[in-house]
């Protein structure tokens, strides 16, 4: 590996800086060491990126690594291979591990794991209650010690609004920022549930979660973050009155963040008629008057960041029965040529809102140091490289252990050439360095 | 075409019409000593049933026993993922015992469409969650046009359960495609809400409704789901929602009452009620192995597809 790379001719997006120019990106020792027209390169590897894009590397808020616990499904090597392979230089890994991520122990085995695979930083995410399970609060204190920045019980609505309030509450005694996250839809509601209900499931024979689920528990979460002054975090929004909430509150000046994921912004229920086990996903895939919604909350800065949730899950899993296959699609491979394809090419976010929403935005979330930056001299070299023009068929393999793609044979555009994780290609020329 | 048997939503009307003529070649079979006729000797029909059932199991093994088909029967309680196989592997070594046919019952919607992406054979929803039971939904189509002369433009009320009836769908279904006008009738609770893209009318007035109908349809009171408080009680019900002696009474002239069966007498149907000579609840038993050997026939012994590009069954055939 060359001590020294100059990127050459890239249209660079600096999101952070909000500028979009062409230049010559030097890096040297991890860092960016010279930015400029016509650079020389000084003995350094020349990486011709004319008609490409550069960009500070993406950062991912919603991923499932399933290190500890489920290394059948993913491990946090093959995570964050996935993770380099879809340009992104940091993760986080969600709680639901076995043990639970809900103390610093199992924070610092995931961090130095992730530090031996060495393909992308992982921030870990820590549990809001025990075990998941909704009833005592973890201790929060000391996983924002080890580095945790945001909390979450994942796919588990935290389920009582005492419980939420509380630790909106609590989370307020530490001097960073940190963030409750929730999933927001009400566990009686969708108990049973496995799609969307509506017109497709009512003829499909499969039993519902309505879109008042997710309403409900957003308008709790507003207001409990409203009255306490509490740092709440809406995951995966999926209906456009959770669009509409957030909108409002964020007006008002609650302090809230939300996230949308990448086949919420493309697949409808329209998509399940197949009874396609890798579109089930859990808030489920609406209508697509609540995926209008969802793009022009987007566009509008009232969803904050697009994350994957990346679910990985076994073959076996997938190919069963519909109700009984495991919520989740993988999305880390395709997460940017899914913005690209049908949001930044059809006009609906512009490049630099959208690296915005899938770098910037989530690292500060993170508190993902040294990611998200501007591209500027003496930045971490943390970038990403992407032809925006190449089509691609989706298909297995993927970088990722699992591959229950909701995308799997959909055209995509745009296409990751090279990532770099502190100077260091992580992917070069479409291929992940082992 | 149709290879396979999985929706009334894949079969048009000239589809439908297809089978019920079969069907009606292969009714006199059932009427002989010897009901018998070697249309399939040789092939392979499987019952694959994941789900207790035994009289639509009868009923497909006598359909393709009449027809002289060798039968396996295949069957597990609950679904094969809960005895550590994936449907898959098991789908797999069904065809790999050379199966012309699989006719799967599966607790699971969507379970006969997902195994049509892994086996080679035809495949017959032989009813499938809370999705759809076609075979059932053409032998009442059968019933309703061998008593009534026709579908077309027939007023029927589907009563009850239709949320979680598999036969309410096909059965809603396959009457919107042949010309019938179909209202669904039950506890708002018990009917899915986007019911009217069906192409049906919904009500909740049983009374409103029984002095126009030529069907009255009763569904099955799925009692478990009483617990999932959509009802307030069995009484309640039976007193808003049953075909009791009195609106049996209204129904008009040379009406007819039907039920998929079985039967929860006293509750969605009074015990004399389903006595009534205007129930016609055994016919469809006996009509149900007619329509399941004409789509066996259809699908196996003649041009392999339900509909059109299928042969009529030959005269020498129905009578040998």
């Amino acid at each position: 590996m060359p001590e020294a790379l100059l990127l050459r001719g890239a249209r660079v997006i600096d999101a952070a800086a909000s500028t979009d120019v062409h230049a010559d990106v030097l890096v040297a020792e991890g860092r960016i060491d010279a930015v400029g027209l016509g650079l020389d390169p000084k003995g350094a590897e020349v990486l011709d990126c004319r008609g490409l894009v550069l960009a500070p590397g993406l950062v991912d808020l919603h991923t499932h690594l399933r290190e500890p616990g489920f290394e059948y499904k993913e491990t946090i090597a093959s995570g964050t291979r996935a993770a380099a392979a879809g340009g992104f230089t940091a993760v986080s890994s969600m709680a639901n591990t076995e043990p639970v991520t809900d103390h610093a122990g199992i924070v610092a085995e995931i961090r130095d794991k992730a530090a031996d695979a060495g393909l992308a930083d992982v921030f870990p995410v820590g549990a809001i209650t025990k075990g998941l399970a909704g009833e005592s609060m973890a201790e929060l204190g000391e996983m924002v010690e080890a580095g945790v920045r945001v909390f979450s019980d994942d796919g588990n609505c935290v389920p009582t609004a005492r419980m939420l309030r509380n630790a909106l509450v609590y989370a307020k005694a530490f001097p960073a920022e940190v963030v409750i996250a929730d999933h927001c839809e009400d566990p009686s509601l969708v108990a049973g549930g496995h799609m969307h209900e509506g017109v497709h499931s009512s003829s499909l024979g499969l039993a519902g979660r309505p879109g008042e689920a997710e309403e409900i528990i957003v308008a709790r979460d507003l207001a409990i973050a409203r009255a306490s002054g509490g740092r709440i975090h809406i995951c995966h929004v999926s209906s456009a009155p959770a669009v509409e909430l957030i909108r409002r509150a964020k007006h008002d000046g609650v302090r809230v963040t939300a996230e949308v994921t990448p086949h919420h912004l493309v697949f409808t229920d329209d998509d399940l008629v197949g009874y396609d086990t890798n579109c089930k996903v859990n808030p489920p895939l609406r209508t697509p008057e609540d995926r209008e919604a969802l793009r022009a909350g987007l566009a509008d800065g009232t969803i904050d960041v697009i994350a994957t949730d990346h679910a990985p899950h076994a073959v076996e899993e997938k190919e069963s029965e519909f109700d009984l296959a495991p919520p989740g699609t993988i999305g880390l491979e395709t997460a940017l040529a899914a913005v690209l394809t049908h949001l930044v090419d059809p006009g609906t976010l512009s490049l630099p809102r959208a690296i915005e929403a899938m770098s910037v935005a989530p690292a500060r979330i993170l508190g993902a140091a040294g990611h998200g930056r501007a591209i500027e001299v003496g930045g971490p070299a943390n970038l990403v490289v992407f032809d925006p023009a190449e089509r691609w068929l989706v298909e297995p393999p993927f970088a990722s252990k699992a591959r229950n793609s909701a995308f799997t044979g959909h055209e995509l555009t745009g296409r990751i050439r090279h990532t770099m994780l502190r100077g260091q290609l992580t992917v070069a020329d479409g291929k992940v360095r082992d | 075409m149709n290879r396979h048997v999985l929706s009334m939503h894949d079969l048009t009307a000239d589809d439908v019409t297809r089978v019920l003529d079969t069907a009606e070649s292969f009714r006199e079979v059932g009427t002989r000593v010897i009901k018998k006729v070697p249309a399939l000797r040789g092939r392979t029909v499987v019952n694959f049933f994941l789900e207790n059932s035994t009289r639509t199991r009868i009923s497909f093994e006598l359909a393709a026993k009449r027809l002289s088909a060798d039968v396996i029967n295949f069957s597990a309680g609950g679904s094969s993922v809960s005895k550590g196989e994936s449907l898959k592997d098991t789908a797999l070594t069904l065809q790999a015992m050379g199966a012309d046919a699989i006719v799967i019952r599966h607790s699971s919607s969507g379970s006969p469409l997902q195994l049509t992406k892994w086996v080679e054979g035809h495949v017959l929803n032989a009813g499938d969650g809370t999705h759809e039971h076609p075979t059932q939904a053409l032998l009442d189509l059968y019933t309703m046009r061998e008593k009534l002369g026709r579908l077309e433009g027939l007023r029927v009320a589907i009563v009850g359960d239709v949320l979680h009836s598999r036969v309410a769908r096909s059965l809603s279904f396959g009457l919107v495609t042949m010309g019938a006008d179909v209202t669904l009738i039950g506890p708002p609770t018990l009917i899915p809400p986007d019911a009217p893209t069906w192409g049906v009318q919904v009500s909740y007035d049983l009374d409103a409704a029984i002095p126009k109908l030529d069907v009255c349809y009763m569904l099955r009171v799925q009692r478990e789901r009483q617990r999932l408080e959509y009802f307030p009680s069995v009484r309640e019900y039976n007193r808003l929602f049953g075909l009791t002696g009195a609106r049996a009474g209204i129904l008009p002239e040379g009406s007819l009452i039907m039920h998929p069966g079985p039967m929860n007498r006293g509750v969605e149907i009074d015990s004399d009620v389903a006595d009534l000579p205007q129930s016609v609840i055994e016919e469809q038993v006996t009509n149900g192995i007619a329509v399941r050997m004409s789509l066996l026939y259809l699908l196996l012994g003649s041009g392999g597809v339900v509909g059109a590009g299928g042969q009529a069954v030959p005269g020498e055939v129905a009578r040998a």
